[in-house]
């Protein structure tokens, strides 16, 4: 009966099918929870500028181009990481890169951009209360979004961008963005 | 320190335990208003702090979720409305029951599809059991038994 020769090999069947599994879930990070705001349109804000609070920094500055938004705030470890790679970024002007000061002292994030080497941002918007991270369903800094010409947002980097995640993910997806029609 | 002493002190203690809660404490008009307050931060999970709801998380996050939970249960937000605003931020994650739907029937049913196949497994073992307790001696063995069981007898 063929039931009875396969019958020693159950054990291990079994195992190696969990094997399969548990493997897969070892490569999954559960601290990416998948933005519900991927390909949906950015969510409006309007708020003060980091340097010149009288001016605000609003959605529709990102208007018909293609550009990374930020989120980062003086008291995040990990923003530290991101910052020199995001000073060569836009030394290199590929793509206007926008902050979202999030949760953070105005002179506190004016003094650690001047600590950490300098201002990567054309101009950052200062979410004292936190607010406009919540619409942008913001959980972790440093975040950074990529938003398309037509204001929606494309992709969503949870965690520093680095080497890596850019010349992978993120310089691939901009450069396709930037031809697409605005 | 006398008794009155320690009296004292643990009074003092549980004191300072209630100032420093209310702290993050929300005033509610309302007990109802108060009790959805409480059941619905219950119910979303802390993003930061995953395997906490908001209700239990310090985390930054939280609290200012928290004091968004209230605004809109003071302006009367459905329950309905108020998962709907945490899931268009934050996705089905922050709902510690999980909508069913297609992404999700495995998550759902699966448990009780491993039962069903447990079920099949246990009911073909048992019956194997069966036939196994069914087979004949062969004679050899039979005159042996008998033999043995005589011997006993005799003791």
């Amino acid at each position: 009966m063929t039931s009875s020769k396969l019958r020693p090999f159950i054990p291990l069947i079994i195992f190696v099918v969990m094997a399969i599994f548990l493997g897969i879930g070892l490569t999954l990070d559960p601290r990416e929870v998948p933005s519900p705001l991927i390909n949906k349109p950015s969510p409006a804000f309007s708020l003060p500028q980091l340097h010149t609070p009288d001016k605000t920094l609003s959605r529709a500055d990102f208007n018909g181009k293609v550009v990374l938004f930020n989120v980062w705030a003086s008291w995040c470890a990990a923003c530290r990481q991101e910052h020199g790679f995001l000073l060569e970024l836009s030394r290199q002007n590929i793509v206007p890169i926008y902050g979202l000061n999030y949760k953070d002292q105005r002179e506190d994030a004016k003094q650690w951009l001047i600590q950490y080497g300098g201002n990567p941002y054309v101009a950052s918007a200062h979410d004292l209360d936190g607010r406009v991270g919540i619409d942008w369903g913001v959980y972790g800094v440093p975040e950074t979004f990529v938003i398309d010409k037509k204001g929606t947002i494309r992709y969503k980097q949870i965690g520093p961008v680095n080497y890596q995640n850019w010349t992978q993910t993120i310089l691939p997806l901009i450069k396709q963005l930037q031809a697409e029609a605005s | 320190m006398t008794t009155k002493q320690i009296f004292t002190g643990l009074l003092l203690m549980g004191w300072m335990v209630i100032a420093q809660a209310s702290i993050y404490a929300f005033d509610f008009d309302d007990p109802q208003k108060e009790a959805r307050f409480k059941r619905l931060s219950e119910e979303l999970r802390c993003l930061v702090c995953q395997n906490q709801t908001l209700a239990d998380s310090n985390a930054g996050l939280a609290m200012d979720l928290r004091k968004e939970l209230y605004k809109q249960i003071q302006s009367n937000a459905s329950d309905e409305e108020i998962k709907n605003f945490m899931v268009s931020r934050y996705g089905d994650f922050v709902l510690y029951n999980p909508p069913v739907k297609t992404s999700t029937y495995l998550l759902w049913f699966g448990p009780f599809i491993l039962v069903v196949i447990g079920l099949i497994i246990l009911l073909r073992m048992v019956r194997n059991i069966g036939k196994q307790t069914t087979q004949t001696l062969s004679a050899e063995d039979h005159q042996r038994v008998q033999q043995l069981l005589a011997e006993k007898k005799e003791d």
